[in-house]
């Protein structure tokens, strides 16, 4: 963090900045307001807390880390902002202030950020895999409460990123230790989602694909995350191309094929046509590999000493960055059949039947797109839980009804 | 607690305004919360806390005003009792009441800033104080401004239904305001 002003003008560039870091967290702020609300008070008849979806469960788990953490970001943004405009001195060594103070407020945030990003891909894995596995999802309840788990040890890992920025030994003692206990909860996902496709039925469609292909990443992320949680590790590969790498797996890896299978999966219901399997599976494959060929090689560069954010590099970093180049353009030739796909495939496509997926959940017992107001006069009242798959059992009652309306419409 | 049914919302679907006020200022109060580890931490580890000249915080005019915003969560409490009792007088007039000893603890605090020896920059410590009250300040005075649009909703004829709820949040608002200053209190002008 630099205090950069050289010509003094009241607007300048950090200024702007950081008004629009705090417009975002304030409009971020009104949108968990609003999801957090809906979710506690506005659930379908019957819907428990224990018969929501998944994806309800991980939304909320996010949108509550947002309540808490952005008010710290927004906060410690003002005191930047009044460092920079009016002279104080919160941030600045010279005039008592403590530049670390800041770091803390903007980690404080800005690692939950990660879980905000991350929790309801979780949620879109554990809606997927069941479907694509003809099987209940492996351990609701676990998945449910480990959303919660992620959030109450998300907020306690931040200074995980300033180890190397003069925190007391304490601090890196804690933090080290709360960072490798989130694996546990992570790991209740993970060994649920496995839990989940183990002797399934597996139709490998797209979205499945997408969902296999972002497990493997996380897997892989999160083997390199506990490394950087370690203290000695974390000092040593500090803001190199190993950071960048790891960051990359969770983001790319997981979080954005995650919302691919995601797309793909819902995309019938909100168009009411049906996406190309083929181009999707040609999607899949280029982006699975892209990333891979793309993210992987950062972790030796990082091993090597190569720092992030630079323009160039010394010679010996040049085969594996070649490669990343290489992956880098895989990725971006993914999107081209993605685009295709989707503007096609909407102009298109087959006409998408109410469930095509053979999907159970509220959306797919309305027809693909559904009508405005969905359900209108008639709400149903949920009776089970989520993912009945291969139970035969019915999520609603009257479900005979629902599903009569769709075909004879 | 009755919750009102607007006929605008569709399906006479509750309306969940209060629920979504009440995690509003639940996450409102982490911004405090931030200032205060913030001035905490700064505080601790200074060499120098308090600015050359400067002897510490006259705690005398404070108190007096920290009585007046604490009491004002009563007479609150009191207006919005009266209004349950459907005695729109009284309710109106502890709510003016309350609105008065708001208005009269951000004199106060004008009064007290002006008699300072030291200004926003004058180092840490002076950023923190007025950063805090400064912030405090500025929900004293969208509290008043809440209570005032409450007061004035209060007269329009029968569009006081969906006031129900702004009377409840606001009331809401202003204990909150009220903890926060007892907080501020103890950390400024108790623990120097």
């Amino acid at each position: 963090m630099s205090i950069q002003n050289p010509l003094g003008h009241f607007v300048n560039g950090q200024g702007l900045w950081l008004t629009a870091v705090a417009l975002s967290g304030v409009s971020s702020i009104m949108g968990a307001v609003n999801f957090v609300t809906t979710i506690l008070r506005m659930r379908a008849p019957g819907m428990g807390f224990f018969r929501m979806p998944i994806f309800c469960w991980t939304a909320l788990a996010a949108q509550s880390l947002q309540l808490i953490g952005l008010p710290a970001l927004t906060g410690g943004a003002v005191m930047l902002l009044m460092d920079l405009t009016f002279g104080t001195s919160f941030y600045e060594p010279e005039g008592g202030g403590d530049p670390v103070l800041y770091q803390h407020f903007f980690w404080f945030y800005s690692h939950p950020a990660v879980y905000v990003i991350i929790l309801p891909v979780f949620g879109i894995f554990s809606e997927l895999f069941p479907v694509y596995s003809r099987k209940p999802l492996f351990g609701y309840v676990y998945v449910a409460v480990a959303s919660f788990l992620i959030v109450g040890l998300g907020l306690v890992v931040w200074v995980h990123h300033i180890f190397p920025s003069g925190v007391a030994q304490w601090m890196r003692n804690f933090f080290m230790f709360s960072t490798m206990l989130i694996a546990v909860p992570t790991g209740v996902k993970v060994f649920a989602w496995l839990g989940t496709i183990w002797r399934g039925k597996l139709r490998l469609t797209t979205p499945m694909l997408f969902c296999l292909g972002g497990l493997f990443n996380f897997v892989f992320a999160g083997v390199t995350g506990i490394m950087l949680a370690t203290v000695p590790v974390d000092i040593h590969v500090s803001n190199t191309y190993f950071v960048v790498g790891h960051f990359h797996y969770v983001i790319y890896g997981a979080a954005v094929m995650g919302i691919f299978a995601a797309i793909y999966h819902w995309f019938p219901k909100f168009t009411g046509r049906m996406p190309y399997e083929g181009l999707g599976k040609v999607h899949f494959l280029l982006t699975f590999v892209g990333a891979n060929l793309n993210f992987l090689p950062m972790h030796p560069l990082g091993l090597m000493g190569m720092p992030r954010r630079v323009s160039s590099y010394d010679p010996e970093f040049a085969f594996w960055n070649v490669l990343a180049s290489l992956g880098a353009f895989l990725l971006g030739v993914s999107i081209i059949p993605y685009l295709l796909n989707m503007l096609s495939s909407w102009v298109r496509g087959e006409k998408a039947p109410a469930n095509p997926w053979n999907a159970i959940g509220l959306e797919w017992l309305l027809p693909s797109p559904p009508a405005e107001d969905n359900f209108g006069e008639n709400v149903p009242t949920v009776i089970a839980r989520p993912y009945g798959y291969g139970t035969g059992l019915p999520l609603v009652e009257n479900q005979q009804s629902y599903e009569q309306a769709l075909q004879e419409a | 607690m009755t919750l009102s049914n607007p006929p605008s919302q569709e399906h006479g679907h509750q309306s969940h305004n209060l629920t979504g006020f009440i995690i509003f200022l639940c996450s409102e109060s982490v911004i405090f919360l931030a200032f205060f580890s913030g001035y905490a931490l700064l505080k601790t580890s200074a060499l120098n806390w308090l600015p050359a000249g400067v002897e510490g915080l006259e705690v005398h005019a404070p108190l007096i005003n920290t009585i007046v915003l604490v009491s004002s969560s009563g007479t609150i409490y009191l207006a919005e009792r009266f209004k349950a009792k459907e005695n729109m007088a009284l309710f109106r007039g502890f709510w003016l009441l309350s609105m008065a000893m708001g208005a009269y603890f951000l004199y106060g605090q004008y009064v007290e800033w002006s008699g300072l020896q030291f200004g926003f920059t004058s180092g840490t410590f002076g950023g923190t104080f007025y950063l805090l009250t400064g912030f405090h300040g500025l929900h004293v005075a969208t509290g008043i401004g809440l209570m005032g649009l409450m007061l004035v909703k209060s007269f329009i004829p029968g569009n006081y239904v969906g006031g129900e709820q702004g009377v409840e949040a606001t009331s809401l608002f202003w204990h909150f305001v009220d903890v926060i200053w007892i907080i501020l209190f103890l950390l400024i002008y108790v623990w120097q």
